[in-house]
């Protein structure tokens, strides 16, 4: 078919062809060194923020900080005039978060997206964020317009898988999670500019998901793992949640508060940031029920939002290591 | 013909352009999903133009953020149904709108060969006339071939 404008036929002169427009450009700049490209865009901003708004994960800011880097090298490549190889420019971003529970596994998946955008990885910046019910369908035929449609909804953005290893059964023949996974791998490859993967969960269920999905382990380039707080690192997280809750600590209270996560380590099923931040509502509740005794009493914005060492120390935990 | 010098049908927006690139088509998809609107697929082999429903591949893809999904589908279609119409189409669901917003025809066969009027005499040598599209003369898996 005739690319350019019509021309009636017959008529001598005859309209020239237009061009197809291209999307725009980045305008190429003079920048040579790395800090005139980090004046001109925000690479600063972000990870700046990621040291505050994180605290602890050095895997994961180490590894988000060579995003970064790559991204200006990148810039300054272009500004050189170094044309990137044909479908080997962008770097393939596929991650795989694994470690404890209460780690920051999907707070940093959920910041992931954010970051990559305004690096300028990915182009919309939302999360999707599955398991494997929305993934994999109930009967033959419902899982490939079922993963389909979420990869779709995903495109632009981020797909985050929670506990990815459910995907893949093998004791149940009749499972259509291979199905699912085989779409997902497609799309990783052949799709890799329009949608980041993540996958989080337990660092030995993922291993054993891997050595059985070689083509998945493959295709993951960053595989990171997230270490068990600190205790000061724990502590930090608490006086940030309290921060956050719009609470404060009595006198007193750093060192309590210190004291028991030290008990509660001890003892089984400690979750990280999820224990600590249960451990607070504890307190909120116990400092509710300490307030509500004393009915004439006026509560002040300062009795209101002070947490005091007793609200914390009430708990089990001490009563029962003091026992042990 | 003076009146359709190219010979293609004109149905749906951009019709009397050039081809979209899939880039062209990738940045109305992004237009269409700034706005809200859901977008299909779909495909046909009758050209008529009060052939309005043609089938649909795939259901419509509502919550998409990026056009790159919705370009996947496209390419699908092209590759399986190469000779017919396709056509994407964009749904605009707010209320007292829930109406098709944009529809434009993004593959078509290699020859479209156009259509033809048909007259029919009526009592008292009355005349009503049709359009006839020459690609219906075959039946339907044989009208594009090549």
């Amino acid at each position: 078919m005739a690319t350019s404008m019509y021309s009636i036929p017959g008529s001598p002169m005859s309209a020239p062809p237009v061009a197809p427009v291209a999307a725009t450009a980045a305008p190429t700049s003079t920048a040579r060194t790395v800090n005139a490209v980090l004046a001109e865009s925000q690479v600063q901003e972000v990870i700046d923020e990621l040291e505050r708004d994180l605290i602890g994960l050095a895997p994961v800011k180490q590894r988000i900080r060579d995003i970064a880097a790559l991204l200006v090298i990148d810039k300054l490549r272009a500004n050189l005039g170094l044309q990137p190889a044909a479908g080997a420019d962008k770097p393939s971003l596929h991650m795989c978060f694994t470690g404890n529970p209460g780690t920051g596994k999907t707070t940093v998946a959920l910041r992931m997206a954010q970051i990559l955008h305004r690096l300028g990885y990915v182009r919309k910046g939302h999360v999707v964020s599955v398991t494997r019910d929305d993934l994999v369908g109930q009967y033959i035929g419902h899982t490939a317009p079922k993963t389909k449609e979420v990869l779709k909804k995903a495109m632009g953005g981020v797909l985050f898988i929670d506990e990815a290893y459910y995907l893949y059964r093998p004791e149940n023949e009749r499972d259509y999670g291979q199905e699912s996974i085989e779409i997902l791998l497609q799309v990783m490859e052949n799709q890799r500019d329009d949608l980041v993967v993540i996958l989080a969960g337990y660092k030995d269920r993922m291993d054993t998901f891997f050595q059985s999905n070689p083509g998945m382990s493959s295709r993951i380039a960053h595989h990171i793992d997230f270490p068990d707080y600190q205790d000061d690192e724990l502590l930090q997280i608490g006086e940030r949640m309290v921060a956050g809750m719009h609470y404060a600590f009595g006198p007193g209270m750093r060192e309590v508060l210190a004291d028991y996560l030290a008990r509660r380590k001890q003892q089984p099923h400690f979750a990280n940031a999820r224990s600590v931040r249960n451990a607070l509502d504890r307190a909120r509740l116990r400092q509710a029920s300490r307030l509500y005794a004393d009915g004439d009493r006026e509560l002040t914005a300062e009795d209101l939002t002070t947490l005091l060492p007793e609200d914390l120390l009430a708990s089990r935990v001490f009563t029962q290591s003091m026992a042990s | 013909m003076m009146t359709n010098p190219t010979g293609r049908i004109t149905q749906g927006q951009f019709s009397f352009l050039p081809d979209l690139t899939d880039e062209e088509i990738g940045m109305q998809v992004d237009y269409g999903l700034k706005k809200g609107y859901a977008w299909s697929v779909e495909y046909t082999d009758d050209p008529h133009p009060r052939n309005t429903y043609w089938e649909m591949y795939g259901m419509p893809m509502f919550d998409l953020e990026d056009a790159a999904g919705v370009l996947m589908e496209m390419n699908n279609c092209r590759k399986t149904f190469p000779n017919h119409y396709i056509r994407l189409m964009a749904f605009d669901s707010t209320r007292n709108v829930e109406t098709i917003a944009m529809s434009f025809i993004v593959n078509r066969p290699k020859n479209e060969p156009g259509y033809g009027l048909v007259r029919q005499e009526v009592n008292g040598r009355s005349l009503r006339y049709t359009v006839h599209s020459y690609a219906t003369d075959k039946p339907e898996s044989e009208r594009y071939s090549g």
